[in-house]
């Protein structure tokens, strides 16, 4: 364990960096992935925000997993019960995962396509699919699929730290926060 | 994964306050109310954004909806140029479009392409028809990986300035069973509220068709920006005109049900069938967000090369029935204009594109070796 984890309750300030960047880049896309199929006029200008924020996230969760790996997170706050500790656990993992299908579902089903995939300017992704229709309607699916579990995901996730920070009030949020936990550092468990 | 360490906590979560800072029951439904309002927000928010509020809004959804109600839904098929022949041939740049735009198909040589002849209307069994808009859409494979999707149409000014003109006339020239026309009323209180359409209607009336698709000229219609190598961009619109010596289409003789796409796979089975590609290039002043107004006739033009069509195949898997021309598939130096439809045509496209990749495939109409037979 190094010194952080020890000493502060939090995550690394890695962790924490990588958290947050991700949850604005996540938030951001899954809004503008439900909104564009539904736009007439931006569809084609929010697809082109849309592939290379969708890369930038498979990037940014390839090192968040291997961050992850190598880094033994703060213990829990106190007030979970083991219940919500394996919802929290699972959680994670599921979003780990998703975090890394849901891009390679959309990479893949524009490579299915037959469209190129631009990153940026003349710069193209290799296509990773074949081209085919069949195979382009099944990606399709799971993305949209991918994307309303992803979403809901999030949204439990965030009603879940916020339902501890908040109501059973052991401070779940500053594990992930920039703050300084004040004098408020998890005290010790209190006996009746 | 590592698991996490810490032991059970020894109570329930509210003996976990600090001394002082009791959970006290109004601050806990205060908390709660929190959670459930925010959640609330959050859901709701990523709902509204996905359009689950805003059901009367035009999205490409409802604007492929209105073509399966006017044109029926049928399989497998495009919703519009749902009666389409695959083709494929090349391009060869003469070099003189570098001068226009840095993109690589203008380099002088030849570019492989697919396209697709069609025609308008969501029926892929539609008979023929002289009126009938004819399309020519060409996938270009460059070089480099880049590709150039382009949907062009045989009538000289486009009938539509904005996304909600076309889906309303869907719905107002819908022929009428009783009459096989459309509704005069419907029709005139559409023309009403959109004029420009009604002057386009003229244009094109004006406007007689060849007899043939392999003698009919395509326009792409839609403004595009051209980049060249100094900087300089310039407003464009393009067409390719046939090679094969236009004929008036003649009238009032029935010649078969797929006798415009019989002729063509005759004439290619003959040899190759070629294109002039010429760019207009537009003056300061020319709409390029108006695709029912045509430019002045005396605009510059610029030949850059020629479409020749060496073959036509059958629509099936691989070939461009599997492709969605979308016209802001752009290589560098070719950009989009503010003209409303090239964001329309690329969202409903790609709903028409979505809808019929997951239904089962029918055979096309225009099927290559019973003619050929």
């Amino acid at each position: 364990m190094n010194a952080e984890t020890n000493s502060g309750q939090r995550f690394t300030a890695v962790a924490r960096c990588l958290h947050w960047i991700m949850a604005v880049l996540v938030i951001a896309i899954l809004f503008i992935g439900v909104f564009m199929v539904s736009s007439i006029s931006d569809f084609h200008l929010l697809v082109t925000i849309h592939e290379p924020l969708g890369f930038a996230i498979l990037i940014f969760a390839l090192i968040r997993i291997g961050w992850r790996l190598r880094h033994t997170p703060p213990p829990w706050p106190p007030g979970m019960t083991r219940v919500d500790r394996l919802v929290a656990k699972y959680t994670e993992r599921l979003l780990y995962a998703l975090l890394v299908l849901q891009p390679l579902f959309g990479w893949a089903l524009v490579s299915a396509s037959g469209q190129p995939i631009v990153l940026f300017g003349s710069w193209y992704l290799p296509a990773i699919a074949p081209v085919n229709i069949t195979v382009f309607a099944a990606l399709l699916r799971a993305h949209i699929v991918a994307a309303y579990v992803l979403y809901f995901t999030f949204a439990a996730h965030l009603a879940g730290v916020l339902w501890h920070t908040l109501v059973v009030r052991d401070r779940a949020l500053d594990r992930m926060a920039f703050w300084r936990a004040r004098d408020r550092t998890l005290a010790p468990v209190e006996q009746p | 994964m590592d698991e996490h360490t810490q032991p059970d906590p020894a109570r329930p979560p509210e003996h976990h306050d600090p001394p002082g800072r009791g959970l006290t029951r109004r601050g806990a439904l205060l908390g709660m109310a929190a959670v459930g309002g925010i959640s609330a927000v959050n859901v709701g928010a990523f709902l509204w954004a996905g359009g689950w509020f805003t059901s009367e809004n035009l999205s490409p959804s409802t604007f492929v909806d209105r073509f399966e109600q006017v044109y029926g839904h049928h399989d497998g098929f495009r919703r519009n140029h749902a009666k389409g022949l695959s083709a494929s041939g090349t391009f060869t740049s003469n070099g003189a479009g570098v001068a226009l735009s840095t993109a690589a198909v203008f380099q002088p040589g030849a570019t492989p392409v697919t396209a697709r002849f069609s025609l308008s209307g969501g029926m892929p069994t539609v008979a023929d028809a002289n009126a009938t808009v004819r399309g020519l859409a060409v996938l270009f494979h460059l070089a480099n990986g880049e590709q150039w999707r382009t949907a062009m149409v045989n009538i000289p000014v486009f009938l539509d300035r904005v996304p909600q003109g076309f889906y309303d006339r869907l719905l107002a020239t819908k022929p009428v069973p009783a009459t096989g026309q459309p509704d005069p009323a419907k029709l005139a209180a559409f023309l009403a509220k959109y004029p420009e359409t009604a002057r386009a209607m003229a244009v094109v009336k004006r406007t007689p068709p060849s007899s043939g698709l392999f003698n009919s000229p395509f326009h792409g219609l839609n403004a595009f920006w051209f980049t060249n190598a100094a900087g300089t961009t310039v407003p464009v619109r393009w067409s390719v005109l046939a090679e094969d010596p236009f004929v008036a289409a003649s009238t009032g003789h029935a010649v078969g049900q797929d006798y415009l796409f019989d002729a063509l796979i005759g004439r290619v089975a003959r040899g190759s069938v070629r294109w002039r590609m010429v760019i207009t290039i537009g003056e300061p002043d020319d709409p390029t967000n108006d695709a029912t107004l045509a430019w002045p006739a005396n605009r510059r033009q610029v030949e850059v090369g020629t479409l020749r069509i060496d073959s036509v195949s059958t629509e099936a898997p691989g070939n461009a029935r599997d492709v969605n021309f979308d016209p802001l598939v752009l290589p560098s130096g070719i950009d989009a204009s503010d003209d409303p439809l090239l964001a329309a045509r690329s969202s409903v496209y790609a709903q028409s594109y979505q809808r019929r990749t997951r239904e089962p495939h029918q055979p096309s109409a225009v099927n290559v070796a019973v003619v050929r037979r």
